[in-house]
């Protein structure tokens, strides 16, 4: 069924769309990433580790991790006004979740690692995009990591499963699952369904959705191996 | 705990797979439409519903809208302070929200007064008022049991105006979707509903929203990860325990 279906933007069912990874793009943050899937357009800034205040809000053992997503106004269809929305407040703890499980905290007592995500343009997929930068941003901050997070979603779109979805299949979409993977460890770190899905249809989108992260996370180990080997370059 | 938990056995004596006892109390609040307070164990939460004439949104001009908010209130739990609800909350609610809108438990539809103009609003207001873990579940039940409780003036729609007609009826609700919460430490097995103190140890959580007809219509992993084939058993688990929680629902619905 799904082998010939034609997505509205001409994509196979099981095609990501044309991505963009930069990292070191800003030059205050401690580390920085800038990720385009498609129209959706991501920032993300890390701070840290630093000190954290107040003092009673640190943990003795472990760094404490601080997320933002937040979308800019001129992101969206509509003007999105810039007062943190129930949506953003969602996201930004499942993004926190889903990447904190990557990160050394136990390396870092009494400190904060405040990472701030700003949708710049966003055209489906948001939270993926996000959290594939803050992969990549943390790692440029030079914080340790047990392995990327690679995200990605898929979702029923008119009875076919697909993977990648922009916002004009989300919109009209009977599912969507944003995924997130640490791959060489086999764990998940962020999974919501938005939809409805049987048994079996949600197993073959969750089958999907892995083998998006895992191109994902080709791309990711390709930008940050680029950067390091032009350094590298320079050095020599 | 985890000593326990190798043996298959919990702190409280449940078996893994076991709900704590789940009382229902309906119709509490005179001044709501519609009232559920649901205990699971030492949980409880009370879920009211409002229905007030309103603006449909703007991309489903022919329909009724559904709004869910949640509230932790701080009398629930040394843990909740006084404020606007926090992430938790909003976290709960959106959860909630998600499996009865996706399901169009409501129909919206038959909410419309003029469309584009007028429609009925329903509210579903959740408001935790003991926590001892697994206000999800507690909220998800309380919320579709109060939705079942809803009493509203029976309406007739007129050339789009409306019209009341004498005595009372029910929302049109379609179909009953019911959260299953399990936790599972690293190393270890799929517990369900955790109570509070399981929690706060065991670090993986997963929220799995389940309708009459057994289909998947939210899903929140919490915090923590999980491996792939852990994903697919909790759906499991979950799709087996769902018809338990369906069944008080249909009992008390009556």
């Amino acid at each position: 069924m799904s082998a010939e279906f034609v997505r509205v933007d001409g994509r196979l069912p099981d095609q990501l769309r044309p991505i963009r990874m930069v990292v070191g793009v800003l030059d205050r943050a401690d580390g920085s990433a800038y990720v385009e899937q498609g129209n959706t357009k991501v920032l993300v800034a890390v701070y840290g580790p630093r000190e954290l205040h107040p003092r009673h809000q640190a943990s003795p053992d472990s760094a404490m991790v601080r997320c933002r997503y937040h979308m800019a106004p001129f992101s969206t269809k509509e003007r999105k006004t810039p007062a943190p929305s129930r949506r953003e407040i969602e996201l930004s703890k499942v993004i926190k979740d889903a990447i904190s499980q990557a990160i050394f905290l136990e390396n870092f007592p009494r400190t904060s690692i405040d990472i701030f995500i700003e949708v710049l343009e966003a055209d489906g997929g948001t939270r993926c995009a996000s959290i594939n930068a803050c992969s990549l941003a943390l790692a440029n901050a030079g914080i340790p990591l047990r392995d990327l997070v690679s995200s990605v979603a898929v979702g029923k779109y008119k009875g076919h499963i697909i993977l990648d979805l922009n916002d004009e299949e989300d919109e009209v979409a009977e599912a969507d699952m944003p995924i997130a993977i640490m791959p060489s460890l086999n764990r998940i770190t962020l999974l919501q369904v938005n939809g409805v899905l049987t048994e079996e249809e949600f197993k073959q989108a969750f089958n999907l959705a892995i083998k998006g992260c895992m191109e994902i996370n080709r791309i990711q180990r390709e930008t940050l191996r680029s950067v390091y080997s032009s350094i590298k370059g320079e050095e020599d | 705990m985890m000593d326990l938990l190798s043996k298959n056995s919990r702190i409280d004596g449940r078996g893994l797979l076991d709900y704590r006892e789940i009382k229902v109390e309906k119709g509490l609040i005179g001044r709501a439409a519609g009232s559920a307070q649901v205990s699971i164990g030492s949980t409880k939460v009370l879920a009211g519903v409002k229905v007030e004439l309103g603006e449909p949104f703007p991309d489903a001009p022919d329909k009724g809208v559904l709004t869910v908010n949640a509230e932790l209130v701080p009398l629930a739990s040394p843990a909740f302070e006084p404020g606007p609800p926090d992430e938790n909350a909003v976290e709960l609610a959106r959860i909630v929200d998600r499996a009865l809108r996706e399901t169009e438990a409501i129909d919206l539809k038959m909410l419309c007064i003029e469309p584009g103009k007028k429609v009925f609003v329903v509210f579903v207001d959740i408001y935790v008022l003991d926590y001892d873990g697994n206000f999800i579940d507690a909220s998800s039940l309380a919320s579709i049991l109060a939705l079942l409780n809803t009493k509203i003036r029976s309406f007739r729609v007129e050339e789009g105006k409306l019209k009341y007609e004498d005595g009372y009826m029910p929302l049109p609700i379609r179909h009953t979707p019911v959260t299953v919460t399990l936790a599972k430490p690293d190393n270890g097995p799929f517990i369900v509903d955790p109570n509070l103190e399981e929690e706060l140890s065991l670090g993986n959580r997963i929220s799995i929203s389940i309708d009459e007809l057994g289909r998947i219509c939210g899903i929140q992993k919490l915090e923590g990860s999980l491996s792939i084939d852990e994903v697919f058993k909790a759906v499991s688990i979950a799709k087996n325990i769902a018809p338990k929680l369906i069944e008080i629902v249909k009992r008390e619905a009556v």
